[in-house]
């Protein structure tokens, strides 16, 4: 049954061949099905009586294989296989406001029409869905970059951070231009930098600095020296000031590169520590011992690099 | 037959005529008043890059100064249209650098523009003036330097949301040291730094600077010398502002703003830190548009910002103004036009903020003059919608977003038909509408009844049936833009409505139930309309007709089916079957 163009003001083969314009499985819709040759009902646009409203809603289930087509197969297959949308049954965990929505399912059924071709229902399942919320690019990866880095400040929630970092993943760009861009802002220049044994981190601007000097002078004003108001509400530090750089005191500076390992800072080039570097730590010297054979099996693969 | 006036005083008449419309009806009373006409249009606008080519538009309208051109889908923005879709700017480009040698503006939306296609733009317009490119992509930082240094008599360089390459910063140096005609520059969206000092003298010797958006880079020290070297500047836009606050930037910072008695609108923010927001108080009140989209910021400090700019028209925000903020906002802002709230967190599944339907409600009710509404939200009632159509039957455009899809109405768990419905019925003049959350056929028969100004619609996860893009297809007459997502409509509507899509600009669909058979017949039938399915499984004839297509993109044109398609798009047309791009 070939589909019929219905141009404005309805059919003009009404109850003809194919009124129904419906490309679907040969099961669904036809003529007699939907009551087109009905005489007496009152006709919609397409000349279907309206009682047959309910018909329609089943017919419209296209394929997957070439089955009939209706309701019996549920919400998730209502489309096959092809372009589907994700339906409940690809969130298994269900929802966080789930009950409502069955509710309101079972409500349309009975008010409406069958509405088997009801798209499925995502749960906690938004991230999953390519292009919504509909927000732009652009905004998308600046929240995301924002989120990284304003973590630490606020201190909220344990959780926040795997959220965001969840929330990250899950985000599709479609394209790997935009996953670039993420880590082209990265390099805007602001890091975290934590101190082992402060909660709250910090942040700091390293294009901002042009050389490791200025930037563990930076580091000790911000950990040891300045008591005035700060981003994360003004912990008085007490401690003794030193020197970041030459392991001569409690602490070293070390910081994790784009492959997640932590390295010692000061070795490579600034600009090559620039390119790489994703966070920084102050961290107590004790920790940092497990560090020294890692940082020369890493150096060497560097300087093998750099060849 | 005699003339009533020689061609030059018709001439003169239609140069007042700045509305398309107009021109356009004028361009139909007779043959000469078209000829006049076409040979004085100074500007085109283009809303979909293929209904017309560059030839056709050239050809009937010689004389060009200014042209606005758009190119994907608006889907494109949230990734729903695959890269090299389309929408290269280059053929319009060289074309008008044959023919409009006297070309002074360009605007592009949504388009692929190269580093060549600026190269061009910069050495075939000696007149050049202003160059837009929002939501544009495919382009490098040395494209801006060639503009930058070629464009002698650039006024505007507006590169709003475009995703650019970012080399370097060096770009800016690239305007020459006599170059003093800049009146607008945004740069926002670029990542790098630019050299300081050239900034600093650029904004230094151009008098007529108005409009200054810097990007992230610039830190919150550097911007009072900017400030202070621009004091005529309307719009502004600050860097990052994360710095931690310090006595002397931020007195500074007071100084020259205090300076500025001109500004209007203030944008950035970036990782704002409260403390540096007081530096603005001295501009509040003559603040109309402020743009905190970006502003990591808690309500109360947005409320102290919000509640001393008494002329404030336009206000984007994230979700952390919350409800309280919105109250605030609605008592102190009685100017207030525009309405912007994002989310601050759309993937969690739980609110982290406070802000409900309620404060739109608050809005609605507070702010007499609100035309525009973009809120995302994680609940809504139909009783909150229903006080939001009485309390402002004035609005234009109204763009609800519930961030769960289908999320019905919270209270009474039933549908939003209701609600939008009486959106539809009460804002007459509505011109705009998203709709989220849960809704049937119902919604769309109250959209088809009274929706009658309605020109753009988007619809997500919504309908039951193919009766929805019916009763829109054939209610809603000004329709010109509808695009619709992973809802159940299928072949019927579409087919029976067919001539109407003749009357539209574009319809999209992606994740339906429209057939290829469908498509197929629908090309074969409407040789005005492009119907092109985007189908990244394969071509679309290895599968059985009835099979539903991935995304569907029609549109009319004048152009016949595009030449430059990328392998996952197929234009359905008289050919019928298998046409390869």
């Amino acid at each position: 049954m070939e589909p019929t163009l219905g141009l404005l003001g309805g059919f003009g083969g009404g109850g003809g061949r194919g009124g129904g314009g419906v490309g679907a499985c040969s099961t669904a819709l036809s003529c007699d099905q939907t009551g087109l040759n009905v005489p007496n009902s009152e006709k919609d646009y397409m000349g279907i009586s309206k009682e047959a409203e309910l018909e329609l809603g089943l017919g419209l289930s296209l394929c997957s294989g070439g089955g009939s087509g209706v309701e019996a197969k549920g919400k998730g297959s209502a489309w096959g296989d092809y372009g589907r949308i994700l339906t409940a049954k690809d969130f298994p965990n269900g929802f966080s406001t789930g009950s409502g929505r069955a509710a309101a399912g079972t409500k349309r059924a009975a008010a409406d029409s069958v509405g088997s071709a009801e798209a499925g229902s995502p749960s906690t399942g938004v991230s999953q869905v390519v292009g919504w919320p509909p927000i732009r690019a652009y905004r998308m990866n600046t929240l995301v970059n924002q989120a990284k880095t304003s973590n630490a400040e606020d201190g909220e929630g344990v959780d926040r951070d795997e959220k965001k970092e969840n929330s990250k993943k899950k985000i599709n760009h479609g394209n790997d231009k935009n996953d670039s861009n993420i880590r082209e802002r990265d390099h805007l220049g602001f890091v975290k930098v934590n101190m082992d044994g402060l909660p709250i981190g910090r942040k700091v601007d390293l294009k901002a600095h042009t050389s490791y000097e200025t930037l563990a002078q930076t580091l000790e004003e911000m950990f040891f020296k300045h008591p005035s108001r700060t981003i994360c509400g003004g912990k008085e530090q007490s401690i003794q000031p030193f020197k970041l750089l030459d392991g001569s005191a409690e602490f070293v500076l070390t910081y994790e590169d784009k492959e997640g390992d932590w390295m010692l800072v000061g070795d490579v080039p600034w600009g090559m520590f620039l390119s790489t570097v994703k966070r920084l730590r102050i961290m107590k010297i004790s920790e940092a011992n497990g560090l020294a054979p890692k940082f020369h099996k890493r150096n060497e693969k560097q300087r093998a690099r750099a060849i | 037959m005699a003339y009533s006036f020689p061609e030059e005083v018709l001439e003169y008449v239609f140069a007042f005529l700045s509305s398309d419309k107009d021109r356009n009806a004028v361009s139909l009373v007779c043959k000469s008043w078209y000829e006049i006409e076409r040979w004085c249009r100074r500007r085109v606008f283009i809303g979909n890059c293929y209904a017309v080519s560059p030839q056709i538009v050239i050809r009937r309208f010689p004389e060009v100064r200014a042209v606005k051109i758009k190119g994907k889908p608006h889907f494109a923005d949230f990734n729903l249209v695959p890269e090299r879709w389309g929408a290269y700017v280059y053929p319009w480009i060289s074309a008008m650098a044959r023919s409009y040698p006297w070309l002074e503006e360009i605007k592009l939306k949504r388009m692929v523009v190269t580093d060549e296609s600026l190269e061009l733009i910069s050495k075939s317009f000696k007149n050049f003036k202003v160059l837009m490119l929002s939501s544009c992509e495919g382009f490098t930082t040395d494209g801006l330097s060639s503009i930058a240094a070629n464009c002698r008599n650039l006024r505007e360089l507006d590169l709003r949301e475009s995703d650019v390459e970012d080399l370097s910063g060096h770009w800016l140096s690239h305007f020459p040291d006599n170059f003093t005609s800049l009146v607008s520059l945004n740069m926002s969206c670029l990542g790098s730094e630019v050299s300081f000092s050239a900034l600093e003298r650029l904004v230094s010797r151009c008098p007529n600077l108005k409009t200054l958006r810097l990007n992230r880079a610039v830190p919150v020290e550097k911007l009072a010398s900017l400030l202070r070297r621009a004091p005529q500047l309307v719009e502004f836009g600050t860097g990052a502002y994360s710095t931690e606050i310090r006595t002397d930037i931020f007195s500074n910072l007071v100084g020259a703003f205090s300076g500025c008695k001109h500004l209007k609108s203030l944008s950035g923010f970036w990782d704002v830190v409260p403390a540096y927001l007081p530096a603005m108080y001295c501009v509040c009140s003559r603040i109309t548009s402020l743009n905190l989209s970006y502003a990591t910021v808690q309500s109360p400090d947005l409320v102290e910002l919000i509640s001393q700019c008494p002329n404030l028209k336009c206000l984007w925000v994230l979700d952390y103004i919350e409800d309280a903020g919105l109250k605030a906002l609605s008592s102190y802002c009685k100017d207030l036009q525009e309405l912007r709230v994002f989310p601050s967190d759309p993937y969690s599944a739980e609110p982290n903020v406070s802000l409900t339907e309620q404060g739109l409600v608050t809005v609605s009710a507070g702010c007499p003059k609100l035309q525009s509404v973009l809120y995302f939200c994680r609940q809504m009632s139909n009783a909150a919608l229903v006080a939001i159509a009485r309390n402002r039957p004035n609005l234009i455009r109204f763009r609800l977003c519930i961030i769960e899809p289908q999320a019905p109405d919270y209270l009474t768990l039933e549908p939003l038909d209701t609600g939008f419905g009486a959106i539809v019925e009460h804002c007459k003049e509505l011109r705009r509408l998203s709709l989220s959350g849960l809704l049937t056929d119902r919604v769309f028969e109250y959209i088809g009844t009274h929706a009658k100004k309605l020109e753009m619609l988007s619809i997500a996860f919504a309908g039951d049936s193919d009766l929805g893009l019916h009763y829109v297809l054939s209610g809603c007459e000004s329709l010109r833009k509808l695009e619709i997502r992973d809802c159940p409509f299928g072949d019927k509507a579409l087919l029976a409505n067919a001539a109407k899509l003749e009357t539209m600009r574009s319809l999209w669909m992606s994740s339906c139930s429209v057939s290829y058979g469908a498509c197929k017949l629908l090309g074969q039938k409407m040789p005005n309309l492009n119907v092109e399915v985007i189908d990244e499984r394969g071509p679309p004839d290895s599968r059985p007709k009835t099979c539903p297509v991935e995304k569907l993109y029609v549109y009319r044109t004048v152009a016949g089916p595009r030449a430059d398609k990328p392998d996952f798009v197929w234009t359905m047309d008289e050919d019928g079957a298998l046409r390869l791009s």
